[in-house]
């Protein structure tokens, strides 16, 4: 086979690897190029965030308008804080508004639900480093049962 | 007594010839890389991408495909008990870019190339070619090892691509035209839930390290063959089996390095 033969094979094997490459990276891990925008942060602390990860989803009624970017501990009052990066194309939410921890489905991951508060006069939106006072726990089936056998109890 | 001095002798001899095998490949590989190329080393190499790379394609190919619709079919039966079978696709991606893909290509690769390339040079060596061409003053290492430790090690991870989105189009057949799983959460869920640098980037490293054993392993056992036709076919079978184990503890150490913290 002459030289020039070889190459046009060897050219072709190598860009169908790089297709493929390619098609692993964009259609199968789901690596986008232009990342998700303009971030600003937001933080809010919990009493229990039952087992919320980083990267989890921010929802607002099943859209998905941010990710949770790291959980601390604020060791001063002993609760958990979580710093939530917010996208800036999702928009801007008044500072009314409160947070949840939720679970998708019965065995689902947890994610962190969104319910955005009235807006009045006096009332600022939240922007990058806001802290949302008004949130909700996670819910932790131990407790969950504890109450339902302390309302049994009172019953009786 | 005696019998034990043996037993120590035989362990002792036994460990002293692996030794002397190792420091023989490393001195082999040392000559082939820490040296000024040879002047021709792109056109030979080229040469030996064809033959190593491009002519392992349909293999490659072939078992890509029949792997990823197994996985598929397997993966639906156990997941739609659950019915989680939306997860399909995630089972496959994380499944293939992980451990399949590249171990199952270099064991292709091993028993296609690693073989072909041990008896290749195993037959030079024992027809005394390589000694005419030290003659010639020409080095071995740099005119035959050396293009094709380059191909195999480039041609290893690219076949391995494209073992990969042929298994996981292979699993998408299976699950969505066949076994009914939505097309669009077979692809969501599966990009929600692969990384590039956590499953496509450690598949490569570890494709990538599989090439270099396997090209390594074929080479060397070729290289210092017993030059007879007998010692052709165990050099040939040795590097098989030698490179095919090496390929699967290799895989447990950088699955352990990888993933296992």
């Amino acid at each position: 086979m002459s030289q020039r033969k070889l190459e046009i094979w060897v050219g072709l094997f190598v860009s169908v690897a790089i297709v493929s490459f390619a098609v692993l990276a964009f259609s199968v891990s789901g690596l986008s190029l232009k990342g998700e925008g303009d971030n600003y942060y937001l933080e809010a602390s919990f009493t229990n965030i039952g087992g919320l990860k980083p990267r989890a989803p921010v929802k607002l009624g099943g859209v998905v308008v941010g990710r949770v970017d790291s959980i601390y501990l604020d060791k001063e009052n002993y609760t958990p804080v979580v710093k939530m990066s917010m996208l800036e194309s999702q928009g801007f939410y008044p500072e009314t508004s409160s947070m949840a921890i939720l679970t998708s489905g019965l065995l689902g991951e947890q994610y962190i639900g969104l319910t955005p508060g009235f807006i009045d006069e006096g009332i600022d939106m939240l922007g990058d480093g806001d802290i949302v006072e008004d949130t909700k726990s996670a819910l932790v089936l131990e407790d969950l049962i504890g109450q339902f056998i302390y309302s049994i109890n009172k019953e009786d | 007594m005696q019998v034990l001095m043996h037993t120590f002798q035989s362990i002792g001899h036994y460990s002293l010839q692996k030794m002397q095998g190792l420091g023989l490949a490393v001195l082999m590989l040392k000559r082939t890389l820490l040296t000024k190329p040879h002047p021709k080393l792109f056109h030979l190499f080229i040469a030996q991408m064809y033959h190593i790379g491009i002519l392992s394609l349909p293999i490659i190919m072939t078992s890509g495909l029949f792997i990823g619709m197994v996985l598929s079919l397997q993966g639906y039966y156990a997941l739609v008990d659950y019915a989680a079978e939306e997860s399909l696709g995630s089972l496959v991606a994380h499944s293939l870019l992980r451990e399949l893909g590249p171990v199952v290509a270099a064991l292709v690769f091993t028993g296609r190339a690693g073989s072909a390339l041990t008896a290749e040079i195993g037959l030079m060596q024992s027809t005394e070619q390589i000694s005419s061409m030290e003659m010639m003053a020409v080095s071995p290492f740099k005119r035959i090892i050396a293009p094709r430790l380059i191909a195999g090690i480039i041609a290893l991870p690219l076949l391995t691509l494209i073992f990969n989105v042929i298994a996981i189009w292979g699993g998408y057949l299976i699950g969505v035209s066949w076994l009914g799983v939505d097309g669009g959460a077979f692809w969501s869920v599966m990009q929600n839930s692969v990384g590039f640098s956590a499953d496509v980037m450690n598949g490569m490293i570890k494709s990538v390290v599989f090439a270099f054993i396997i090209t390594w392993v074929a080479l060397f056992n070729g290289f210092h063959v017993v030059p007879n036709p007998q010692g052709i076919s165990r050099a040939t079978t040795k590097s098989v089996v030698t490179a095919s184990l090496l390929v699967l503890g290799m895989d447990f150490l950088l699955t352990v390095f990888m993933f296992g913290g």
